[in-house]
């Protein structure tokens, strides 16, 4: 199988579908800055970030549903130059809840 | 417990906050441990590889209850291309020792187990508590913390900070900055279950024996990174990482490289009818020693992934998280019997310390190779190709003589790569290892 397969190819929803979340509605951890032309950074999380949280809208701007995020924090790293993402923890106790980690 | 004040804050539960915590509260300290999960563990992810030696320090009877998955006796290293692998194996006897070496574990379960011990020494471990800030005084010095429970602030003399790889107390608080993502490899895992005589017939291991598989090659697709394959007790844990600028910079999603490894025709039938039951992603620091933030300041001192301590060649960092988060404790116990103030001229003492260990002299060893890595990328392609392609020609018995391979082998190389070029590789690597 190639790597480079589309996102859409291979199923990371399914792959989410196995973990534990509690997710604290309403307060989402991370936000994306409002924008009109992301940069080349922010466009690369929509395949870099491995829980598939990033998206391009129609009007091209880079939308997050932070829903099924691991905390890794490679959308912070990747865009902490151009400072186009608001990075938090969720609250204490709230997030991704590893089984086995 | 805004009236409370203790003798020290340790933040995270991870291998270095619990190494630290449970120094201080064996020592008599009165010492409070914040982690942000539900319960220790709940957010940490690891491969999961435990070295003995460095828990043997703190606990030496660990064995005994400690959640152990298998001990290693075989270690491959793989070097692959689309459709083989050249393979070292060094698998020995001597590894069914008494108290073996290195263990496979499952972190949430394992961080639970050290979280026990922590609490048995004394420890007062807060989880579910996310630390917001550092709390100074006047003159700058670190005093305290403040929470996401209520606002609430707790005071102490001193702070470890033991956040891990995403430290944002101690990066918002200035006091480092934010890993570049050139220093910094993202790792996705996932967990399949297996019943364990098939584990054992596949890898063929008994009883509680255990097999470890590193990988690189082409997996990567180019980038820098590893794939890895450990056994468990009735689960395999498998999983890619490579460099997250590298990631940002292709087109590949990291769970599409996932996928490409666990199809690969050499990894394919070791997991074939497993379920998998976890999907995880991880940053690791690879930067090294010269990515090493500053170590201690005025009332605060960094342990583990925060403090980059992990190395990349030898796959390992709970072991010099552990170490770090023991000698920083000992640092701060040392100070507070001769009743010394918490200052970063006696908290310099961790350096010192830290200078005597494995931890510092193994980074500093190897301070050149994160950088060789990143700019010979055909040590991750090229070269694997060229290694398999060689041992293709060489075991192909097709009516060819031996003399005709091994001059196709050559040109094949010297194809690949100038004469100069393979020298030059070899000279700059041997420069970074020594």
């Amino acid at each position: 199988m190639d790597p480079k397969t589309p996102a859409s190819r291979v199923k990371v929803e399914e792959k989410l579908f196995q973990n534990r979340y509690l997710v604290d509605a309403g307060r989402p951890h991370i936000t994306v800055r409002p924008h009109d032309t992301p940069s080349r950074a922010l466009r690369s999380l929509v395949h870099a970030c491995p829980a598939g949280c990033y998206a391009e809208n129609e009007k091209g701007q880079v939308e997050i549903t932070a829903d099924g995020c691991m905390e890794c924090g490679t959308c912070r790293v990747v865009t902490a130059k151009t400072g186009e993402i608001e990075w938090n923890y969720p609250r204490g106790g709230f997030g991704v809840l590893y089984k086995f980690g | 417990m805004s009236e409370e004040r203790f003798d020290a804050i340790v933040v995270g539960a991870g291998p270095s906050g619990n190494a630290a915590t449970y120094t201080l509260a064996q020592a008599g300290l009165k010492v409070l441990q914040l982690e942000r999960g539900e319960y220790p563990g709940s957010k940490n992810v690891q491969g999961a590889i435990l070295y003995a030696n460095a828990l043997e320090e703190l606990i030496p009877d660990f064995r005994d209850d400690a959640p152990l998955e298998r001990h290693i006796v075989e270690q491959r290293l793989w070097t692959m291309d689309d459709s083989s692998h050249v393979g070292m194996h060094y698998r020995s006897e001597d590894f069914n020792e008494d108290k073996p070496n290195r263990y496979t574990i499952i972190r949430a379960q394992f961080d639970k187990w050290f979280s026990s011990k922590v609490k048995e020494a004394g420890a007062t471990v807060l989880c579910e508590t996310t630390v917001t800030e550092l709390v100074r005084d006047v003159r700058g010095k670190v005093i305290g913390v403040r929470t996401d429970r209520h606002g609430a602030t707790v005071m102490a003399d001193v702070v470890i900070l033991a956040e891990g790889v995403n430290g944002l107390v101690g990066q918002r608080s200035g006091l480092r900055d934010i890993v570049p993502p050139d220093t910094v490899a993202l790792a996705v895992k996932e967990m399949h279950f297996l019943p364990r005589e098939v584990i054992e017939s596949r890898f063929n291991i008994k009883g509680d024996e255990g097999v470890v598989i590193e990988a690189m090659g082409t997996i990567t697709a180019g980038m820098t990174g590893t794939g890895f394959l450990y056994t468990n007790e009735e689960s395999v844990s498998v999983g890619i990482g490579c460099i997250v600028s590298d990631f940002a910079e292709s087109e590949v999603t990291p769970y599409g490289l996932l996928e490409a490894f666990k199809n690969h025709p050499s990894i394919k039938p070791l997991l074939e009818g497993s379920e998998c039951k976890e999907y995880a992603a991880h940053l690791i620091p690879e930067g090294g020693y010269h990515a090493m933030p500053e170590l201690y300041g005025d009332g605060w001192l960094v342990v583990g992934d925060a403090g980059q301590f992990v190395n990349a060649v030898h796959r390992e960092g709970s072991n010099l998280a552990m170490t770090t988060g023991r000698i920083a404790a000992q640092t701060v116990v040392a100070l507070h019997r001769r009743r010394e103030p918490m200052t970063k001229a006696n908290l310099a003492d961790y350096r010192t310390r830290l200078d005597g260990t494995f931890v510092m002299k193994d980074l500093k060893k190897y301070r050149g190779i994160p950088g060789f890595l990143h700019r010979n990328r055909q040590v991750f392609d090229l070269y694997p190709k060229l290694f398999s392609g060689a041992m293709q020609t060489w075991f192909r018995v097709d009516g060819v003589d031996k003399r005709t391979k091994q001059k196709a082998i050559f040109n094949q190389f010297r194809g690949g790569r100038s004469m100069l070029g393979l020298v030059g590789d070899a000279v700059k690597l041997a420069r970074a290892w020594r």
